[in-house]
């Protein structure tokens, strides 16, 4: 694996406490967010910036308010393409890692294939897989789910490696079968990992599943509907989509972070 | 690996009716490593009897904790022989003959320090009843029973190696191996923990093989003490520790002069190697445990 894909951001477990979840992870973005409304409000408003490029953030809202029933729908559709991908990746993700741990040989296979994964731009494959599965949500899915493989296979054979050596020692005194081995110290090691590499694949998952609407395939999705509205220039409608593709990002990001925090804790705790 | 496997070949002296608790002849340990070769053991030739306690001391790198790992069968010797309980190490680690505390503490720390004392009772598929009552008894005498739904990054390093103590002996092993166990304690705990050790001793008679730094600890706790020099890692000196029997020795035995004279015997050996054993501490025999003095 190239040292790059190692070096990725992973952040280690165990970094994670429940202060700095409220305060660094999400308080600190949504201050940004909302100077960042007002200061675009105050553009709009006081310089001018034709209304017709650069909707007011007010405009937006109304649209979306206006809208909801539709962008609720779409968002559904994005939404659990975004979370079939997810789970598909991130259960190859685990078993390709977890194969990649096992066997010399077939860390050796799947290395490369992971490699070429992660720097091929993944929604490239949109208009190809959009023609051999014509009209379905499967091409999205796909991609949702080939996006979100990389950062949890990565992640995840790091934490399988991550296991301490004197606990290995420690489980070869006691003549520990390799079951006992693996449930005892190289899970409980590696499951905070896991659920790094779920966090960092659930915003690629959405963003996905969303570009390659863009693609062509059938519309209703949020993406599809952005890209329409885009084109026949109905600017608040495409800017209300797009705030709800913002929303539904975070919720995916937010949930995985969640169940990361929860997974750290539970490590700790559950000790049965 | 090499390692014969049953007992009868081992022993070159077929009358030795009691096996011995650990057996290394000629044992030889070489690491390969990219840089080169680094010879940690030396024709290194111990008996331990049943029942003993041996420290062995050293200067840092002479081979210690090498030699600790090879009777546990965490590595195996390039060269010579070792048996424990007349059986390979392999043997004796898969009939869980003895109990280890490494250097380090080596705890779970997803794991209440309750849990990790349990973990070889759970893995040897202890009753969860039996398992309570045994990680009661042995949380209390290492001084942690409050700790026991703590996890192991609440306590301190001293704490930790208490926990890690208590978990070598949570079998009951009839050999007890341990590496600078008491390496992080105060002085009091570890006098306490020392008395407490030999206490337990007495009554499982286990028998000890013990590193530790600490001149005056390794003469309070031993039957004998072995000297070891490095580069490469040998046996200097085994030294016998004329006091009572370890049974027998309490807190006074501290302030006795024969406790001082050892502890001279043992520093006279650690710092005069070089002068061929020519020093003249007083008790200080070089016995016939198939050791060299070089
Ligand atoms: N796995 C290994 N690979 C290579 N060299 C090793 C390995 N383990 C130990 N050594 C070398 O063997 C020598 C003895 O090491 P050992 O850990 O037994 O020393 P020690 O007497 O326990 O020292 P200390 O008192 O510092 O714990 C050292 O030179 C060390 O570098
Ligand atoms: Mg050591």
């Amino acid at each position: 694996m190239g040292k790059q894909l190692t070096d990725s951001p992973v952040v280690g477990p165990g970094t994670l406490s429940a202060r700095r979840l409220t305060t660094g992870r999400v308080l600190a973005p949504v201050l940004v967010g909302v100077l960042g409304l007002l200061l675009w409000q105050l553009l709009v408003g006081v310089f001018g910036i034709s209304s017709y490029l650069l909707p007011a953030p007010t405009a937006i809202f109304a649209e979306a308010n206006r809208a909801f029933e539709h962008i609720w729908s779409a968002a559904l559709i994005t939404g659990w393409n975004s979370l079939a991908g997810l789970v598909a990746g991130t259960l190859l993700g685990v078993f390709f890692a977890a194969l990649a741990a096992a066997s010399k040989s077939a860390n050796a296979m799947v290395n490369p294939l992971v490699a070429a994964l992660a720097v091929i731009p993944i929604v490239a494959l949109a208009p190809i897989l959009n023609t051999m599965f014509g009209s379905t949500q499967f091409p999205r899915q796909a991609i949702a789910a080939l996006a979100s493989f990389v950062p949890v296979f990565v992640s995840t054979l790091r934490g399988l490696r991550q296991t301490n050596p004197e606990l290995r020692d420690l489980m070869h005194t006691y003549a520990a079968t390799p079951i006992q081995i693996f449930f005892t110290i190289t899970l409980p090691t590696a499951v905070p990992y896991v659920f790094t590499g779920v966090r960092l694949a659930s915003s690629l998952a959405v963003i996905s599943a969303l570009v390659a609407e863009y693609f062509g395939g059938p519309r209703g999705g949020l993406g599809g509907i952005i890209s329409t509205a885009a084109a026949s220039s109905q600017y608040p409608r495409a800017w209300a989509y797009v705030l709800a593709s913002i929303v539904l990002g975070l919720m995916f990001y937010l949930t995985t972070l969640l169940l990361e925090w929860l997974a750290n804790r539970s490590r700790r705790a559950a000790a049965g | 690996m090499t390692t014969p496997d049953t007992a009868g070949s081992t022993t070159p002296a077929p009358e030795a009716a009691a096996p011995t608790a650990v057996q290394a002849t000629n044992v030889e340990k070489v690491f390969s490593t990219s840089s080169g070769q680094v010879h940690a053991l030396s024709d290194v030739s111990l008996t331990v009897a049943p029942g003993e306690f041996v420290s062995l001391i050293g200067p840092s790198g002479c081979g210690k904790s090498t030699l600790m790992r090879l009777i546990a069968d965490l590595e195996a010797p390039t060269g010579g022989q070792l048996s424990v309980f007349g059986k390979s190490p392999d043997r004796a680690r898969r009939d869980q003959d003895y109990g280890i505390a490494f250097q380090k503490a080596g705890l779970l720390p997803w794991r209440t320090v309750a849990d990790n004392v349990g973990l070889p009772l759970q893995l040897h598929k202890s009753s969860t009843a039996d398992r309570k009552a045994r990680v009661a008894e042995l949380l209390e005498m290492v001084g942690l029973a409050d700790f026991a739904d703590r996890h192991p990054d609440q306590l301190s390093g001293g704490m930790q190696q208490r926990v890690a103590i208590a978990r070598s002996l949570a079998e009951k092993p009839r050999l007890l191996l341990m590496d600078e166990p008491f390496g992080a304690l105060d002085e009091m705990t570890r006098e306490r923990m020392q008395t407490e050790l030999l206490r337990i001793c007495a009554e499982t008679s286990a028998t000890v093989v013990f590193v530790t730094h600490s001149i005056p600890e390794a003469v309070y706790l031993s039957d004998r003490v072995v000297v070891m020099s490095p580069r490469p890692g040998r046996i200097a000196e085994v030294i016998d520790m004329k006091l009572q029997s370890t049974d027998e020795r309490t807190d006074e035995l501290r302030e006795d002069t024969s406790y001082f004279d050892m502890i001279t015997a043992v520093r006279e050996s650690l710092h005069g190697r070089s002068g061929q054993g020519g020093t003249q501490g007083s008790g200080r025999t070089s016995t016939g445990h198939g050791v060299e003095n070089r």
